[in-house]
């Protein structure tokens, strides 16, 4: 495995990313309003209601929705990369594995700091949402959460032959996390067999994260960030490994 | 070690249950065109992709400019042009060529010459989605010319193009070679063949032919490539 990084090589595949995804306009579009828009629903439908609700599911939200969004595109990229022979043309030049993975990571990351710091915007001044903590901490995660879901879309993609298999990968890894991050309900009053499943997802760790922030002015996320940090790392490193420059 | 830019040495490729290459060997000396040529799905990608250094291989040995092929030294060393074009339809043909230019780390100089090399200087801002079959392939191909590689390596670069830039292209090939580099190119059209200085004949993973065009139409008595290959298939079943 080729492990040094090319600063040169890493901001070429990133700026090559992006300005992709700056041709896709319609993609662009719906990766920065659908955010804003899907939390805008969630206030207008307890807007009736008394209690917090909003205020209990929208940090919850705000950690996911970048997750997921993140996790889809990057699989699909990838995998076009992998099928259109582009993939095999780069590796076969001088570039190193990591370059192209850090290259898609800080693509995508950068493009979840404005979706993120979109949907945080809206929901603060537009829809009320009260964050008791830092505001920026709030961004800090969902990005931490996005470059997640790109790590792991950039593993799966090593596992599916067409885009429909790819995106068949959203409800089996994301689903099953969504519903035991503590969404629905707290992760402590979970049966201890499905607590225990769920301390070993990441993505309970950044609601945790995100829940916190949101209700403690005082937020001690360090744990939760090093977790979701952690399994970034861990499925870039097995992503690199699907990477071959050499196929039978 | 020899000296040759590419040689192969008992090269067995078996992919699942198939024998793609079976016991392939030849040399290739510097500053030639060399035409693989074979029907299709007789081999002559995966033979590429084995000196390329993209294909795992069973047996035997590939080594190309005195190094095994696939080495991190020969990255920069050898431009290969797949089949299908592999370049990013959803850029222009300038932001595809800059990009890999970016990768290779060769200037923005190199890239306009490339642009020019290929014929598609007017077509530089457009999308290469947007481009017929043959322009694609020759974004492809000058990508691979990018940075001035010393072993090309061409998968059927000329397929569906019209006549003339198809001789513009062999000329390029020529030129290309005259300046010292190694020029491997595979068709499945015989008639290519009498533009090579070399040729490679491949049927079912076996290497039939390696002479030059004339000594195989003189060992053969055949008036052309064609009929020089039937005849070399009917003596050997």
């Amino acid at each position: 495995m080729t492990t040094e990084v090319s600063a040169r090589v890493t901001l070429a595949v990133a700026r090559r990313v992006l300005l992709q995804l700056r041709r896709d306009r319609r993609t662009l579009a719906m990766l920065l309003v659908l955010p804003c828009a899907i939390i805008a629903l969630l206030r207008w439908m307890f807007s009736a209601q008394t209690g917090s609700g909003f205020q209990g599911l929208a940090p919850a939200l705000l950690a996911l929705i970048p997750f997921v969004v993140m996790f889809l595109v990057t699989s699909v990229t990838t995998l076009r990369e992998r099928t259109s022979g582009t993939l095999e043309r780069l590796l076969a030049m001088p570039l190193g594995k990591a370059d192209f993975l850090f290259g898609y990571a800080l693509a995508f990351g950068a493009v979840a700091a404005v979706q993120s710091a979109l949907a945080v915007g809206v929901s603060i001044w537009w829809l009320g949402l009260h964050v008791a903590g830092p505001t920026w901490l709030l961004l800090v995660v969902a990005v931490l959460d996005a470059v997640l879901g790109t790590a792991l879309g950039l593993l799966v993609s090593a596992f599916a032959r067409t885009e429909f298999q790819a995106v068949q990968f959203m409800p089996a890894l994301v689903i099953p996390q969504m519903l035991l991050c503590g969404l629905f309900i707290h992760r402590d009053q979970l049966p201890g067999f499905l607590h225990a499943i769920s301390n070993c997802l990441p993505l309970s760790y950044a609601v945790d994260a995100m829940t916190a922030v949101s209700t403690r002015t005082n937020p001690g996320v360090g744990g939760d960030l090093a977790v979701v940090a952690g399994f970034t790392v861990a499925a870039l490193v097995l992503g690199a490994l699907t990477l071959r420059r050499r196929t039978a | 070690m020899t000296t040759s830019p590419i040689a192969v040495a008992g090269l067995g490729v078996v992919r699942g249950r198939v024998t793609a290459l079976d016991d392939v060997s030849f040399e290739v000396p510097a500053g030639q065109v060399v035409g693989l040529l074979g029907p299709s799905g007789c081999g002559k990608s995966t033979l590429m992709r084995s000196i390329v250094g993209v294909q795992k291989i069973t047996s035997g040995s590939v080594s190309v400019l005195g190094e095994p092929a696939g080495s991190a030294s020969l990255r920069s060393r050898i431009g290969y042009v797949t089949q299908a074009a592999s370049v990013y339809e959803d850029l222009t043909v300038a932001e595809n060529l800059r990009f890999f230019a970016a990768v290779l780390g060769v200037s923005a100089q190199r890239v306009e010459e490339c642009v020019v090399l290929v014929d598609l200087a007017r077509q530089r801002n457009q999308l290469v989605g947007r481009l017929s079959g043959g322009q694609r392939s020759r974004v492809s191909l000058a990508v691979a010319l990018l940075g001035d590689p010393t072993v090309l390596v061409l998968d059927e670069p000329t397929v569906g193009l019209d006549p003339v830039l198809r001789r513009d292209l062999w000329a390029t090939f020529h030129r290309l070679a005259d300046a010292g580099a190694t020029v491997l190119v595979s068709s499945h059209v015989m008639d290519e063949a009498t533009r090579c200085d070399r040729l490679l004949v491949l049927r079912d993973g076996r290497l039939l032919v390696d002479q030059t065009p004339s000594a195989l139409l003189e060992s053969t008595g055949a008036h052309d490539v064609e009929a020089a290959f039937l005849a070399i298939v009917e003596a050997a079943s």
